[in-house]
């Protein structure tokens, strides 16, 4: 769209085959992500966020994956199409990924100062001191005190919310363009996430990267996004920036995502409740696949796949019906 | 069923629990130390009303929902159901009041047996309950399930079928099938998706309302609680930090960890960005404790005196204690 | 009033959402396992020798069987399979039912299809029975070390056990005296502890009182260093002892492979005893009031079957295996009577002679163990919860 696009999605498909049964776990995604911004892709389990981050990476197990069409552009090449070389130099140099699960995705038997160091230095050769140097510079950066001691250490020996500190130092260690995280607080105490959003937030300005950041908690989209992508059953509900979708949500899933939230405020009143259970991507509704759900549904949505409609300056909603309706 | 609400009658009292774990190290397993999972919790619950025990993940939480269900025995202090005190109780004692306290789990995946269709699974609490006729058994099944929003011809099927939702729905119904009085809800929403996790608090609310249920509702989430409760434990290593009803908590909160608590819930509301004090990082061990004040490290108001002193509660309004005393002073 | 309530009530639930169609465990089992071609070959092996071992058994025994395995004939010894009964020099009743000889015969002129068919029930017998004793004594035990564990054995329950176990062992001694005095005093001991049970919460400590109340050991660690001990034995070797010993009969070689091998399924189902024990869904029903007996037998144990299962299976064929080495080193089941081990070791004098005499029920065993091996291996995969999707 505009030449500050740093990466771009188009119509991403990803399906996965197993016993018979074909999942469209992600249906025709496209979204972008532009220079030094923090956009957030929303959605409960199963709706195609994470598979949607996976496949930037080139990390989709295929088989039983399979990636059916779409493009994904990055610096004017589509990584869909490189090969496993390639996209090595892509992974880690250009685009990093923090993970939800800070024990297991930090290997028990290497110490910290180890496993960062390795991470600089498959990207750049330096000397043994300088990467040191490089790491300590790192932990500090997370907000790690005594970091020097702290590279001794083993994974076990730190809490939650240091090991994601420590991930996160790794993602940094090559000055990446774009961080992908997936849902990197839901493991963690309230306060701890609190910390690490603020870090996010903190190093995102000060690096002047991006942040691809994957939730199911609209109370962390509304603090650290500054775009929304919300994501159902595989499909790309609405999007607009973050007061748009708070404030004025369009799409049926949304409105009755907000509006059911439980909070201090609502006591005494009943909440709102979205109706039925999310869908198992192998066994989608046809045409709009929040229908059976939705209270708006009218009989077209069951058969007709919803377009995107355009509210103006970028907010956009799949939703015919409240389009025409509301005007 | 409102004039019995309004008597105020207290279903379950608890009165300093304690329980620790021991750390055991060497060759002759010598006790190292003590856990203080539970290191002298109080509080009632009254008929039809909803406590919440809010804490973070290892502040002993969980383990008071497992001294008062009796599936571990407390080291000291008195648990006082309905009138008796149930922790001295022997297996056989506990065997007919066991079915007045029930739970609900986190773990949607882990709590039914997954190889017992989920109206077996339902119909082992009718059999505790000495309903011998098949049909009669089959009518309350029936009768469970719908009260709990699944339809009757879900029984004879096998847990893997059902989603996270409609398996806590279930795991509800098993509960609800031996006529408890207290249900403790460990967490019962957080391994929810968002739009069913609404659809588990209304669940809990019209059971609440028909059944004049209590519940001991156990979160780390304060939006939950806030919205659920009507009064409020806040936990911290093993202790209650303070204590008042739901309103009070959120209005005036007194306590250093309820104010770090309280300024890291995430409101919905873009514009406003929360700017909290960030707690220190935990350095210590977070288990082990030493003299003086559990949140000392921690504490953005620490003075000496709180790492030598044991602190107790100060009163700071009706039914709002606060375990600081720095609260005194003000 | 009501009436509004039980609407709102199923508001949240008004689309149901639709389930998959219905599929019992065994079709979801099948349906994984049919997809596993060697298992189904072992399973289509496994069924074909019980066929046979069934049908032989009737084929075999009786005054009159159909096939007679004991059926003497000198004149026709060492005659290769298919080849046709020399005529002339049998009488009527020793004509083989097959008008040929199948799979040749022996030395002494036997059927060797005769005594195969008669040797398969044995080997199945010996299978079954040995592996259900193992699996029986294994759940029992690991199953009491899994969820008793924790409990420990005091002193001086240790004292009594010695002091009855001393007794009895005079009395079968015939110490009679001694022994009855031992094993009175024992019983007086547990009696008098049963009329001053209440009384022992009041805490009369003397020193002697509290050494006996101390704890020695946890049942857990009990079982499991008795499982340590059993399996420092080369069991072969016991078990040859032990039939050294006792009379040869096939039911004493089922006993003795049945109980020197019972430690493996004793670790998995302690094993899966533990991690289940920590599920929420047995604290469930615990939380319901169910009886521990309850608890163990119809929660838990179908949880843990499933190793215990694959473990079985392939413990068969080790038992077959156990049972056709015995024979063929003379200690198993006593001739006349066939089975696979003593055919071979029969025949190994004539393996140039007659090479069938030990290919024969050499491939036979060869293939049985290969298809149970093949067929738990099948019902190991198929089983594992890690391989079934979670949906």
């Amino acid at each position: 769209m505009t030449n500050d696009s740093l990466i771009s999605i188009h119509d991403l498909k990803v399906y996965f085959r197993s016993n018979s049964e074909h999942a469209r776990a992600v249906d025709g995604v496209s979204f972008e992500v532009r220079r030094e911004e923090t956009i957030c892709l929303v959605g409960e389990s199963g709706c195609g966020k994470t598979v949607s981050a996976l496949s930037i990476l080139g990390l989709i197990p295929t088989p039983p994956g399979e990636i059916a069409g779409g493009q994904i552009l990055f610096a004017d090449q589509n990584l869909l199409e490189l090969n496993e070389a390639d996209m090595q130099k892509i992974r880690g140099n250009h685009i990093a990924m923090v993970f939800q699960e800070p024990l297991t995705s930090l290997n028990p038997v290497f110490t910290i100062g180890d496993q960062i160091g390795e991470a600089i230095s498959i990207h750049k050769k330096l000397e043994a001191e300088a990467v040191r140097e490089n790491c300590i510079q790192l932990l500090t950066d997370v907000g790690i005190s005594s970091p020097a001691q702290r590279l001794k250490d083993y994974p076990h020996q730190l809490s939650g919310g240091q090991r994601q500190r420590v991930m996160i130092a790794m993602a940094l260690a090559c000055d990446p363009d774009l961080i992908i995280a997936d849902e990197p607080t839901t493991a963690l105490d309230v306060t701890v996430q609190a910390q690490i959003l603020q870090l996010f937030r903190s190093i995102q300005k000060i690096r002047s990267m991006s942040v691809l950041y994957i939730t199911h908690d609209l109370g962390v989209v509304a603090n650290i996004a500054d775009r929304v992508y919300v994501m159902y059953a595989g499909i790309i509900t609405e999007h607009g920036n973050t007061a748009q979708i708070f404030h004025d949500a369009r799409h049926p899933y949304t409105q009755g995502l907000l509006a059911s939230l439980p909070s201090r405020s609502k006591r005494g009143t009943r909440l709102h409740s979205i109706p039925g259970a999310v869908p198992n991507p192998a066994h989608k509704p046809g045409g709009c696949p929040f229908h059976p759900r939705c209270p708006y549904a009218i009989p077209t949505c069951s058969k007709e796949y919803p377009q995107m409609c355009d509210y103006g300056q970028g907010h956009l909603a799949r939703c015919p019906v409240l389009f025409e309706g509301g005007g | 069923m409102e004039s019995v609400r309004r008597q105020n009658h207290i279903i379950l009292g608890v009165q300093s629990l304690k329980k620790y774990f021991s750390i055991r190290r060497g060759f002759f397993q010598r006790v190292a130390g003590w856990v203080k999972a539970v290191d002298g919790v109080s509080f009632e619950i009254e008929q039809g009303k909803t406590l919440g025990l809010v804490g973070e993940s290892g502040c002993g939480k969980t383990t008071v929902a497992r001294l008062i269900l009796k599936l571990l025995e407390p080291d000291e202090g008195k648990i006082i159901f309905q009138g008796s005190d149930i922790s001295e109780f022997t297996e056989k004692d506990m065997k007919p009041h066991r079915k007045e306290i029930q739970i609900v789990f986190q773990d949607p995946f882990g709590s039914l047996n997954p190889r017992m269709t989920i109206g077996l699974s339902i119909e082992e609490g009718l059999r505790i309950l000495g309903i011998k006729s098949g049909r009669s058994r089959k009518e309350r099944l029936e009768k469970l399930l719908k009260m709990v929003g699944m339809s009757p011809d879900s029984a004879d099927r096998y847990p893997h079928e059902f989603s996270g939702g409609q398996r806590q729905r279930i795991c509800i119904a098993r509960a609800l099938s031996v006529d408890p009085s207290l249900v403790i809800c460990d967490e019962p929403i957080s391994a929810l998706d968002v739009s069913i996790q609404a659809q588990i608090i209304n669940l809990l609310k019209d059971l609440q309302d028909r059944l004049g249920l209590s519940y001991l509702f156990i979160s780390h989430d304060l939006n939950v609680v806030g919205y659920l409760c009507n009064t409020i434990y806040v936990m911290y290593k093993g202790q209650i930090m303070e204590s008042a009803p739901a309103e009070e908590l959120f209005e005036n909160p007194c306590h250093p960890y309820t104010m770090s608590l309280l300024s890291a819930i995430l409101d919905p509301e873009p514009g406003k960005r929360q700017k909290m004090k960030l707690l220190e990082p935990d350095l210590s061990d977070s288990l082990i404790t030493s003299a003086g004040c559990n949140f000392q490290g921690r504490c953005p108001i620490e003075e000496p005196r709180c790492r030598k002193e044991e602190i107790s509660f100060e009163k700071v309004g009706e039914k709002h204690i606060v375990r600081c005393w720095k609260v005194a002073e003000k | 009033m009501m009436n509004i309530e039980e609407k709102t009530f199923n508001q949240d639930f008004q689309f149901q959402v639709p389930l998959a169609p219905k599929q019992t465990r065994l079709q979801a089992f099948w349906f994984l396992f049919k997809q596993n071609r060697l298992a189904i070959v072992g399973l289509f092996i496994f069924i074909l020798f019980f066929c046979s071992a069934l049908i032989g058994l009737f084929l075999t025994s009786g005054p009159e069987p159909i096939f007679d395995p004991a059926m003497i004939r000198l004149q026709e010894k060492l005659r290769p399979p298919l080849a046709k009964p020399n005529l002339d020099s049998l009488r009527p009743e020793e004509v083989p039912t097959l008008d040929f000889y199948l799979m040749g015969t022996d030395d002494l002129g036997r059927d060797v299809f005769a005594r195969m068919l008669q040797g398969a029930w044995v080997s199945l017998t010996v299978g079954f029975v040995a592996v259900g004793i193992a699996v029986l004594i294994g759940i029992f035990m690991g199953g009491i070390a899994g969820y008793f564990g924790q409990y420990h054995i005091k002193i001086d329950h240790i004292l009594l056990t010695f002091i009855l176990v001393s007794g009895a062992g005079l009395v079968a001694v015939k110490l009679i005296h001694f022994g009855a005095l031992l094993l009175l005093l024992g019983l007086g001991h547990i009696l008098y502890s049963i009329l001053t049970k209440k009384r022992s919460r009041e805490k009369a400590v003397s020193s002697w009182s509290a050494f006996l109340s101390k704890n020695a050991v946890s049942v857990d660690t009990l079982i499991m260093r008795i499982v340590d001990i059993m399996l420092c034995f080369p069991s072969f070797f016991l078990i040859l002892t032990v039939v050294a010993l006792l009379p040869a009969s096939i039911y004493n070689i089922m006993i003795v492979i049945g109980l020197t091998s019972w430690m493996g399924t004793t670790r998995f189902v302690r094993a899966e005893f533990l991690s289940l024990r920590e599920q929420d869904f047995v604290a469930a029903v615990k939380a319901l009031g169910v009886s521990n007996f309850r608890i163990i037998f119809r929660h838990m144990m179908p949880n843990a079957v499933a190793p215990v299962l694959v473990s079985a299976t392939i413990g068969i064929a080790t038992a077959i295996l156990t049972e056709a080495g015995l024979s063929f080193l003379g200690f198993g089941v006593p001739p006349p009577h066939a089975t696979w081990g003593n055919i071979l070791s029969d025949g190994k004098r004539f393996i140039f002679d007659a090479p069938w005499l030990t290919f024969i029920p050499g491939i036979a065993i060869l293939i049985v163990v290969l298809s149970f091996n093949l067929f738990g291996e099948g019902l190991r995969d198929t089983l594992n919860p890690r391989l079934r999707e979670r949906h």
